[in-house]
């Protein structure tokens, strides 16, 4: 069975870099010191949706993703890896968006996308870290949605069963299609790009981009449409620009506040070595030391 | 979130040698390809670019998951199961990685499914992953037995078994047999011609790297009743059609993660690769040539390891108020490890240059005939390659090997336990200078080129190119030194005694080596400034050992060679 994946995906400052200028005197992100990257939680969930594609031949996987333009970027990470294609909602109207305003800026880019089986994404953003865009288009769509994903056990017979990793424990369900399933950073890590992907993808570039590629480049991408990728505006998806932007945002920011992490925390562990390992593997990921 | 070719500025440099435009324009004939593939080319700054785009993934992997991995995989190591080797967890996870970037095959034609780069750029890949973890490097350096492959096996094998390596099959070279090792003459291993043309394989190999590989090159014994190198012939075997079990893993120093397999072959089914009886003196001289140079990136790699843990460990480590170094004994062990880092890699890349060049005038020699200023072309390089492989292998090697000794050192009392991973080093580089030929091997087959003269008109060639003035007493000393190592090189030929030639040889072959790599350095500074001060100590160190090895050349008189001998 051949499957229309789409996987939602941010390009988001490298926040587990952070060096001291990284925040501005207002209190706002300089992204300017930070290097964008693709969110690490949505590359979990770009392997799953690359193993969904491995098992069922013909299926196709489409990165859809808001932000600026040159968050082409990750949809050129995510083809590498072995996406399809990719689309980037990107428009000066969308722009100052909290969650409400993004689902539904991004809701209204999977109407028009129209046909699919499954949507993915990961749990959340390193930037935001909220977890509401994916429940929240699910909302806006109307169809189920299942979170914490850890791994995608099945899809078969118009049905998903997924694997969740808890707090407490791990936790299987089932959901009938179409549904979003938001994906973990427990779960596996995504394959690596692949060399001849690479070198074949490495001109696909969005209409904002091409027109700054050398014109020898410029007439290959004319004459290679896998080359060209999607660049849609908030008029171009029929949002309602009462709905999107700071417009639609209800969120307010009202103040920055600078955290300082105190020692208030506890833990118990057993004397032994695997224990111990654990704990200092789980600080350095967490960036507590290191 | 490691990358090991980004974090080394070193390795884009040798990528960007200017050689490298001539070379790549023949690889890519001219960029046809472009036409037919669209993963190709369409010049030399794109072919550049992709090169740079797949060591980046090279790198990114080796940092995230090799080099985490290479722990592990030396603590659980391999194992036989049913006759068969099931690889250690992390090595599985190693190998998935490099399958799904598409790793293997790097230097096949893309009609095979290969990405057609040059030789260099593979070798860097090679000097990357052997960093990460050098037994590794061994799994995934044999898809160089490809190259065999595709020089000397008809159409129908290519077409058959490259594709497969392409896609990530891996491939080992079953040579040694427990009476067989440096002295391959010797291998017995019986293959049987059927009626239908195919051939049957019985016999047992000893210390085969990765035995257990999907597509084996085997020599074997091909005409009953001959005794030395010219009955032997070269086959393959598909593991697919059986036959070949794996009787035991050795139990190793190092490379523990690399199964090194004793292998039985019971009529086990094999096709003939080539023609019969060039086994040994043509397929088997060029299969290790080429794993020579795979064996000089595995030390480069090895010594970045050992000079970066040395580093970062002398930085931290605090001994009387103090990094340790801040003390001239330390900071001259790693001053010194970094020159014979440097020294050993542009050796490595100039002598992968010279087989980029004489190899891709071989291979388009099958479409067209060369014409005359080519063949000179192909001869000269080819003629460099094989005087500079046994160099680049013989002394890369021992650098590593005395890296990872001065590693462990710097180090002090903790090195020596096995919370650093400079332990590991230390075993893993002790094999280096052994395999594919011991350093006495390569003394064998670098020696002719001193006393034909290769390394001297190499030598002369490098000392007429110009460089910036502040580089220019380095290039002096050189003169000096190559003075006394042509001194060196009269007095031991004037003398017509093969035992007292043999025990010279060593040392004109090092002082050869040591004025190559002072003279690679000195054109590595004049390119990039970074690497002036790696010139100046290895020039130091050069001058010493010339004249060490000078001043035993000079008082030895034949004679005493009675004192060595037992």
């Amino acid at each position: 069975m051949s499957l229309n994946i789409i996987v939602l995906a941010k390009q988001v400052p490298d926040t587990r870099n952070v060096g001291k200028d990284a925040m501005k005197e207002d209190g706002t992100i300089n992204r300017a010191a930070l290097p964008a990257i693709f969110n690490p939680e949505d590359l979990n969930a770009l392997e799953q949706a690359l193993r969904l594609k491995d098992a069922n031949p013909g299926s196709t996987v489409t990165l859809l993703t808001m932000g600026l333009p040159r968050a082409a970027e990750i949809i050129r990470e995510a083809i590498y890896r072995g996406a399809d294609t990719g689309i980037v909602l990107t428009d000066r109207a969308l722009g100052g968006a909290d969650t409400l305003a993004t689902s539904y800026s991004l809701a209204q880019a999977v109407k028009k996308i129209g046909n699919y089986d499954i949507i993915l994404g990961g749990r959340q953003a390193i930037d935001g870290d909220t977890a509401q865009v994916g429940p929240q288009i699910a909302e806006k769509l109307g169809i189920p949605q299942v979170t914490y994903a850890e791994e995608i056990l099945d899809l078969s017979n118009g049905y998903v069963t997924v694997k969740r990793r808890l707090e407490h424990g791990v936790e299987t369900v089932k959901a009938p299609l179409p549904c979003v399933v938001t994906v973990n950073g427990t779960a596996a890590d995504c394959r690596p790009r692949n060399a001849i992907r690479v070198q074949k993808y490495k001109y696909a570039t969005s209409p904002s981009e091409t027109g700054k590629l050398p014109e020898k480049i410029q007439e290959l991408v004319k004459n290679r449409p896998e080359l060209q990728l999607n660049e849609w505006s908030a008029a171009y998806v029929e949002a309602d620009p009462q709905q999107i932007g700071l417009a639609g945002s209800p969120t307010k920011v009202k103040n920055v506040e600078n955290v300082v992490f105190t020692a208030k925390d506890c833990r118990r562990l057993d004397n032994n070595d695997e224990q111990i390992e654990d704990l200092i593997k789980e600080l350095i990921a967490n960036h507590t030391i290191g | 979130m490691a990358n090991f070719y980004t974090d080394n500025p070193d390795l884009k440099h040798h990528l960007t040698h200017p050689l490298m435009e001539k070379i790549v324009a023949l690889k890519e004939r001219d960029y046809t390809d472009a036409q037919k593939y669209d993963y190709a080319p369409l010049d030399f700054e794109d072919a550049m670019d992709n090169y740079e785009r797949v060591l980046d993934i090279v790198g990114e992997i080796c940092g995230d998951i090799i080099a985490p991995n290479a722990e592990d995989v030396d603590h659980q190591g391999p194992k036989v199961v049913d006759g068969h080797v099931e690889y250690a967890d992390g090595t599985k996870v190693n190998l998935d990685a490099v399958r799904k970037a598409g790793l293997m095959g790097m230097s096949m034609p893309r009609r095979f499914g290969g990405l057609n780069f040059p030789i260099t750029p593979y070798i860097m890949a090679a000097d990357i992953v052997s960093r990460a973890d050098t037994g590794f490097e061994n799994l995934w350096g044999l898809q160089d037995c490809a190259e065999t492959i595709y020089e000397f096996a008809d159409e129908e094998q290519k077409q058959k078994y490259i594709p497969r390596v392409c896609a990530g099959e891996t491939m080992s070279m079953d040579l040694t047999e427990p009476d067989a090792g440096s002295d391959l003459q010797s291998v017995m291993l019986k293959a049987t011609e059927q009626p239908d043309g195919t051939w049957r394989l019985n016999g047992v190999k000893r210390f085969i790297t990765n035995g257990d590989s999907d597509i084996h090159l085997v020599l074997a014994r091909s005409e009953e009743g001959t005794k030395d190198g010219r009955g032997l012939s070269m086959f393959i075997y598909d593991k697919r059609d059986g036959g070949v079990t794996v009787r035991r893993i050795e139990n190793k120093l190092g490379i523990k993660g690399s199964p090194t397999c004793e292998l039985v072959y019971k009529n086990a089914k094999a096709v003939l690769c080539g023609s019969r009886r060039l086994g040994l003196i043509k397929y088997v001289m060029a299969l290790m040539n080429g794993a020579r140079l795979g064996i000089a990136a595995q030390s480069v790699g090895v010594s970045e390891l050992a000079y970066r843990e040395a580093l970062s460990y002398a930085k931290d480590r605090k001994q009387f108020g103090k990094a340790i170094i801040e003390f001239p004994a330390v900071f001259e062990m790693i001053a010194v490890m970094k020159a014979k880092l440097d020294a050993s890699r542009s050796l490595l890349y100039e002598t992968s240059r010279f087989v980029d060049m004489y190899k891709l005038y071989e291979d388009i020699a099958k479409e067209r005939s060369l014409t005359p200023e080519e063949r000179k072309e192909m001869k000269h390089y080819s003629r460099l390659a094989d005087a500079c492989t046994p160099l680049a292998k013989g002394m890369g090697s021992e650098y590593c090997n005395q890296n990872a000794y001065d590693c462990i050192q710097v180090h002090g009392g903790s090195g020596f336990m096995k919370d650093y991973a400079c332990e590991r080093l230390y075993r893993d580089a002790r094999i280096i200078s052994i395999y594919e030929g011991t350093t006495q091997l390569q003394v064998v087959a670098a020696i002719r080129h001193v006393t034909t003269g290769t390394y001297m008109s190499l030598i002369e060639s490098y000392e007429a190119q110009e460089v910036r003035p502040e580089l220019q007493n380095l290039k002096d000393n050189l003169k000096e030194m190559t003075k006394a190592y042509a001194e060196a090189v009269e007095k031991v030929t004037s003398v017509k005694d093969q035992a007292y030639n043999d025990l010279m040889a060593r040392r004109l072959v090092e002082m050869a080596g040591n004025i190559v790599m002072g003279y690679l350095l000195v054109l590595d500074a004049n390119r990039t400034e970074s690497f002036t001060k790696s010139a100046e100590v290895y020039n130091k160190m050069a001058q010493a050992e010339i004249a060490k090895h000078s001043s035993f050349i000079n008082s030895f008189v034949p004679e005493q060679i009675a004192a060595y001998k037992e």
